[in-house]
């Protein structure tokens, strides 16, 4: 009956079992959540089944998402009153036989049903000084640096902007200090300048002034939300403090420093 | 008339993917007033899933590598109907792209002695593709990202643009709709660039999000300008196939390049049964030298698994059909057994592929330092898209330049892994050169309020008869779902006369259905209404892709016809162009390939 490329991928039989949601539903922060009851599979994550309810039962609801395997940062959500990703949250890793409750992010305003404006984090990114690297070590414009001196680096540039710890985090979600605190994301980004073995501006003090590292009581929050397992707090938050430390408080260290330029 | 919130730029790059970004950034470097619009926020473009590398002739990790072996690589993968100034502007002009992206502050996996380290991919010569772990799309999105905002281009997030609009034969604008509140936006620009990507969705099996719908390539076609290549569609050999929730999602190539085997149902290694005869020379015919020469031996040959996706895809198909497939209809890819080569494999398995690794463990509960997993083809990428000019990017229509995925010529009739990223750098950066210059060179032209009306009338059609609830409007999953059924079937890897025309059919019948898609709520965030939309763009796509599958009647890379198996001559001198004829029917043209001058020829003598 079907062509040449029928194969039974994607077409096995399978069991499929009930379960029921509860999905915010709602614009600008004014909603309620709506049931739903839909059919689960083996293997089907969270946002598998928001799709089949948006396909068979609500057409428009909003969700964002694009790659559904947890590369782009984009489905963030609050499953059961975490903060996860939708399309990495497995249907039978949450405890079965009650409903999933599924919630916007909070640390946000709302826009509708699952989607947030998350703006805000994109003009924080716009106000952190930008990479400067050092002149090129070599005449084609390329430079000699060692894995061992980008294996650091490289776990903050793991980030896909998910802003799950931006959502979590207390200084931002109960505290509301968007306007003098960066938020754990953007440790993390300033972290991976920062000790970028070629980068050569310095951003400390802006660290410690305008962008309220001050603020963070290192909970870890962040850290235990985090898709891309960055140790967010021990290997960016705390290195920085202590820069920050060490170069606003301690003079001798910091010309230390300088001389040493950023081997950071 | 309404007022339309109005945005006037010298360039207007719609996409902000790899080539998006790049192609904007070189025009604002250029000094002109640049806007960039996408459909998702800024990073999430399909750019940032791309696994493996890009590939780039830097010579760092193999320094017999230079643009000539890139050149003549390219050339063969996709079967020298490639646009061979593009090739060869594409091998010369990427290793400066990538350097440049370290001085934006990319932070490549690097060699012994410090610089950047390459790795193996199928149909590449030599280790060649620059790459971050397996997330390198990440890294290039960030980078470009993160150096784009400093650059003062205007960004929209969340827009989606549904019409160019022209005054008389150039283009004038871009006229779209904002997501979140649904409202409709007006881009008024002297040149505009798109890097919209491909077409993924208009399959059921595919490793692309739901933004993949085409939109350029029907832009550009709705605009009058030509398309190319279009029935040259990518089914990458390893997608996930189980659970069937995940199914299509991309299993890197860079697996085989670290050692990863396939293998069939009684655990042989089909690979070494069918090696294409270009290929013999340049491919190892025992298993111990294809691993050597993954480990970095120079003397020892690629092994049959890194041989072109086409021909990978092809020969699982064949394995399946042939009753020797993994229980859930595909075939197993291995890493796990490179145990019995390396001391610390688990390990090494992890730092080379983390993402492979979570992937597989958090959706599939597999690990896969020590279970093989079971892959299957995958729709990944899209050869064909808008006839541009090699040098300046510029589609047949003036002032409407395209690059990237959305762009056609570079590939031919497959695209090697890696040569996506470099594209997009390569072409990005002329596209947004070339547009700059052409906004320097013209005036503005006028906006045509008529179309601007009809346009807008047509979008919000799809409210009118959801709120009238007429009893036979239609969903807009179901006829999306219905054509990705539809095309997977009919117009998949193998392809026929028949169920082509069949394909036809279906596609008529769809498109009649769509026109009656009905769609409930108001407009803000209502991915309904934009699914509604989108679906013009995905059965324009849809419709061109058969048509040209079945105007070429043989089998050459990506397209293989079962009823015509074989590459034929004539046949492998033309390019199959699509345009829109005067009556809005679609035309088929077939364009002879000019001939490739002298040094050219030699160097792929050379290289053979
Ligand atoms: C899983 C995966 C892995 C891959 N791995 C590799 C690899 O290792 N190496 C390699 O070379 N290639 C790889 N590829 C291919 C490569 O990633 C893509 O071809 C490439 O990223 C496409 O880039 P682009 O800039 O053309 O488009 P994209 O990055 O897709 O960007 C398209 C942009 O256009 C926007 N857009 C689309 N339509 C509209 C519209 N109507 N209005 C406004 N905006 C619009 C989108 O929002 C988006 O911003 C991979 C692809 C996938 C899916
Ligand atoms: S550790 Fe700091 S940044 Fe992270 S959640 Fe706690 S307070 Fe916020
Ligand atoms: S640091 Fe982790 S949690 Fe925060 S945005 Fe990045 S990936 Fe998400
Ligand atoms: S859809 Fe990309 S992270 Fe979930």
């Amino acid at each position: 009956m079907s062509g040449a490329n029928a194969s039974p991928i994607g077409r096995s039989h399978q069991e499929m079992t009930p379960v029921t949601f509860q999905v915010w539903r709602g614009s600008r922060g004014e909603g309620q959540f709506a049931k739903y009851t839909t059919e689960i599979s083996e293997g089907m994550v969270v946002l598998d089944a928001i799709h089949k309810i948006q396909a068979e039962q609500a057409n428009d609801l909003g969700v964002r998402w694009n790659c559904k395997a947890g590369k782009c940062g984009s489905c963030s959500a609050e499953i059961n009153g975490m903060p996860r990703l939708m399309c990495m949250t497995r249907m039978n890793e949450l405890p079965a036989g009650k409903p999933v409750i599924i919630e916007p992010m909070k640390s946000f305003p709302h826009i509708r049903d699952l989607v947030t404006d998350v703006s805000w984090n994109f003009e924080v990114k716009k106000k952190i000084k930008k990479f400067k690297p050092r002149p090129p070590d070599n005449p084609d414009g390329s430079w000699r640096v060692f894995q061992e001196d980008v294996d650091r680096v490289q776990e903050f540039r793991k980030c896909i902007e998910c802003f799950l710890c931006q959502d979590v985090c207390h200084v931002l979600r109960e505290h509301q200090l968007h306007k003098e605190f960066i938020g754990p994301r953007f440790f993390v980004y300033a972290a991976a300048l920062e000790m970028h073995p070629l980068d050569i501006e310095n951003r400390v003090e802006e660290l410690a002034k305008a962008k309220g590292i001050g603020y963070c009581n290192i909970t870890k929050c962040c850290t235990a939300v985090c898709p891309e397992n960055i140790k967010i707090t021990d290997n960016a938050i705390i290195p920085l403090k202590e820069r920050v430390v060490d170069e606003l408080y301690n003079p001798i260290r910091r010309l230390f420093r300088i001389f040493k330029s950023k081997e950071g | 008339m309404p007022e339309y919130p109005t945005f006037e730029y010298d360039v207007l790059v719609i996409g902000a993917g790899g080539a998006g970004l790049r192609a904007a950034i070189e025009a604002s470097a250029a000094g002109v007033r640049v806007g960039l619009i996408c459909k998702s926020l800024l990073g999430k473009a399909h750019t940032v899933m791309a696994e493996g590398g890009i590939a780039a002739a830097l010579s760092t990790t193999d320094s017999r590598d230079n643009w000539k072996v890139h050149f003549a690589d390219t050339m063969r993968g996709g079967q020298y109907i490639n646009n061979w100034r593009m090739a060869e502007l594409h091998a010369k002009e990427a290793p400066a792209c990538v350097r440049e992206l370290e001085a934006w502050g990319a932070v490549f996996d690097r060699t012994t002695d410090g610089k950047i380290l390459q790795r193996n991919f199928g149909g590449h010569k030599f280790p060649r593709l620059a790459h971050v772990g397996d997330r390198t799309g990440l890294e290039m999105i960030r980078t470009l990202q993160d150096h784009g905002i400093h650059q003062g281009i205007e960004v929209h997030m969340e827009c989606t643009v549904v019409s160019l609009l022209k005054d008389g034969e150039r283009v004038a604008g871009a006229f779209g709709y904002e997501r979140e509140r649904g409202h409709f936006l007006l881009f008024k620009a002297k040149a505009i660039v798109l890097a919209t990507g491909g077409v993924g969705r208009a399959y059921k099996i595919t490793s692309n999000s739901w933004e993949y719908t085409g939109d350029g390539q029907a832009l550009a076609y709705n605009a009058g300008a030509d398309l190319q290549d279009m029935e040259f569609v990518q089914f990458h050999p390893t997608g996930m196939i189980w659970p069937p929730s995940v199914a299509g999602i991309l299993v890197t190539e860079g697996v085989r390049g670290e050692g990863g085997v396939l293998r069939n149902s009684v655990g042989k290694r089909f690979m070494f049964d069918d090696i294409p005869d270009a290929y013999k020379a340049q491919t190892a015919d025992n298993e111990l030298e294809g691993w050597e020469y993954c480990q970095g031996n120079k003397t020892a040959r690629r092994p049959p698994e890194l041989l072109t996706r086409d021909h990978v895809a092809r020969c699982i198909m064949r394995e399946v059909k042939a009753g020797r497939g993994s229980p859930h209809g595909g075939v197993y890819l291995d890493i796990a057994w490179i145990k019995e080569k390396l001391p610390n494999a688990a390990e090494h398995i992890k730092r080379k592929l983390p993402s492979m690794y979570h992937q597989f463990k958090q959706l599939a509960d597999i690990d896969i330092t020590t279970t093989p997993m079971e892959v299957g083809p995958t729709t990944h990428y899209i050869m064909g898209g808008v006839r541009v000019h090699a040098e300046t990017q510029m589609s047949t229509v003036p002032g409407l330049f395209a690059a990237g995925e959305c762009g056609a010529g570079l590939h031919g009739a497959n695209r090697l892994g890696g040569n996506s990223l470099s594209d997009l750098l390569v072409f990005g950066k002329r596209a947004g050169r070339y547009a700059a210059e052409f906004a320097k060179q013209h005036p503005p032209g006028r906006i045509n309020e008529d179309q601007l009306q009809s346009v807008a009338r047509w979008a919000l059609q799809p409210f009118e008869r959801g709120a009238l609830r007429e009893s036979n409007a239609e969903g807009p999953y179901r006829i999306q779902h219905e054509l990705q059924d539809k095309m997977q079937d009919l117009v998949g890897i193998v392809r026929t006369e028949a169920e082509m025309m069949r394909a036809l059919d279906e596609i008529t019948s769809l498109r009649e259905r769509a026109s009656r898609v009905g769609v409930e709520g108001n407009r803000e965030y209502n991915t309904g209404w934009h699914t509604a939309l989108d679906l013009a763009n995905l059965l324009t796509v849809s419709e061109a892709i058969t048509r040209a599958a079945i105007e070429r009647k043989e089998s050459r890379g990506g397209h293989f016809r079962e009823d015509y198996p074989d590459k034929v001559k004539n046949v492998g001198e033309l390019n199959i162009v699509i345009r829109r004829g005067r009556d809005g029917e679609m035309q088929i043209v077939r364009e002879k390939i000019p001939e490739m001058p002298g040094e050219l020829k030699q160097v792929i003598e050379e290289q053979r």
